[in-house]
């Protein structure tokens, strides 16, 4: 029997359906920002020095390995993809659990959780990348992308995927945060919040 | 009795979030170094990395705003805007942590294959300040993730937690 249908904890269908739709969105974007990341290798062969005629041939590569904070994108990506996929195994297969209150909150928080990890890797991973487009000449650092075009360009749509990502993240931890302050409201015989007063 | 140590906890741990965040700001803007080598002198300011940039408005940002979260009153309707805002600025003070952090180790470690020489050799003070400011950034962000569980708390009937 299809779970959508019948009316879950957390309100109507609607916000089901909201939930599970932002989910696979998010899903597909983590995963595309890690898969284009971790194929991200280019390889070069420059000349490096000239003896007389003999130009000197060095081959250079180019891996999102040699990047700790790539490596770190990488790996959160994978994460908050995985959690994704498991949340929405975990929605379609037992829509009835939804009705313990424990199981909301933990959704709810670790939404939160993968939501700020997939910013942080996003973020690290930007700033890193802009020094390498743009070099810094305080430190003297050069820049990288205008021998490594295509390396870059891989780069940025991994980027770009993984910022999608962000932003699909935060609201579904937004759809999750309020179908668990719905789901309080419903399970509360009085509709005041924590703060109630102290009976003196 | 419950609720005043609650909301006194609360009030604590938001205070020590705003010293945290702000002595971030300030170790990371009085950070400036100069180093002469031979003719050259080479200054390292702050300012010279676009992530440590996003760090200090990131942070200044943050204690601003707990700053005046620390007068709500206890009954104000607000209270729910405040674990959206909160959850805003975790994540706020999470990105430039580590945009900062990954940034820094760049210039501790350097990196071979690029070509990039590590620059804290000729400036450690620098440095040093620079990972004291990181490590008041992560002082703060352990406790917005304490209060952000703690203001969810705050406004979810906490009833909810023993219905089976």
């Amino acid at each position: 029997m299809a779970g959508g249908k019948t009316v879950v904890a957390g309100g109507n269908t609607k916000s089901w359906k909201l939930l599970l739709g932002l989910r696979i969105f998010a899903f597909m974007a983590t995963l595309a920002a890690a898969i284009v990341m971790a194929l991200n290798k280019e390889t070069k062969t420059l000349v490096v020095a000239t003896i007389g005629t003999v130009p000197i041939k060095a081959t250079l590569t180019a891996k999102f390995q040699h990047t700790p904070a790539f490596v770190f994108f990488v790996i959160a990506n994978v994460m908050a993809s995985f959690h994704n996929l498991l949340m929405i195994a975990l929605q379609i297969f037992s829509p009835k659990l939804e009705h313990k209150g424990l199981h909301v909150l933990s959704i709810a928080i670790l939404d939160m959780l993968n939501a700020t990890l997939v910013s942080a890797a996003a973020n690290a991973a930007v700033f890193v990348a802009e020094l390498g487009k743009n070099g810094n000449k305080h430190a003297k650092w050069n820049k990288v992308c205008d021998r490594f075009a295509t390396y870059c360009d891989h780069g940025a749509g991994a980027l770009i995927a993984a910022f999608a990502g962000v932003i699909l993240m935060i609201l579904v931890s937004g759809v999750s945060i309020s179908r668990l302050l719905f789901n309080s409201n419903k399970f509360s015989t009085t509709k005041a919040p924590a703060t109630e007063t102290d009976v003196p | 009795m419950v609720k005043l140590t609650q909301r006194l906890g609360g009030l604590v741990l938001r205070f020590a979030a705003f010293c945290a965040a702000l002595g971030a700001v300030i170790a990371m803007i009085t950070s400036r170094e100069r180093s002469s080598f031979f003719v050259l002198s080479l200054v390292a300011k702050y300012s010279d990395l676009a992530a440590f940039k996003y760090f200090v408005i990131a942070n200044a940002i943050v204690s601003v705003y707990s700053f005046l979260v620390l007068f709500l009153p206890k009954e104000s309707l607000l209270w729910k805007f405040v674990v959206v805002l909160d959850l805003m600025v975790t994540m706020l003070l999470t990105s430039s942590l580590s945009a900062a952090v990954a940034v820094a180790q760049v210039g501790k470690r350097g990196n071979a294959n690029a070509g990039w020489l590590p620059i804290c050799g000729q400036v450690p003070r620098f440095c040093d300040q620079i990972t004291g400011a990181l490590i008041a950034g992560l002082v703060a962000l352990v406790l917005y993730v304490f209060l952000l569980i703690f203001s969810i708390h705050h406004v979810v009937d906490p009833f909810l937690l023993r219905k089976s």
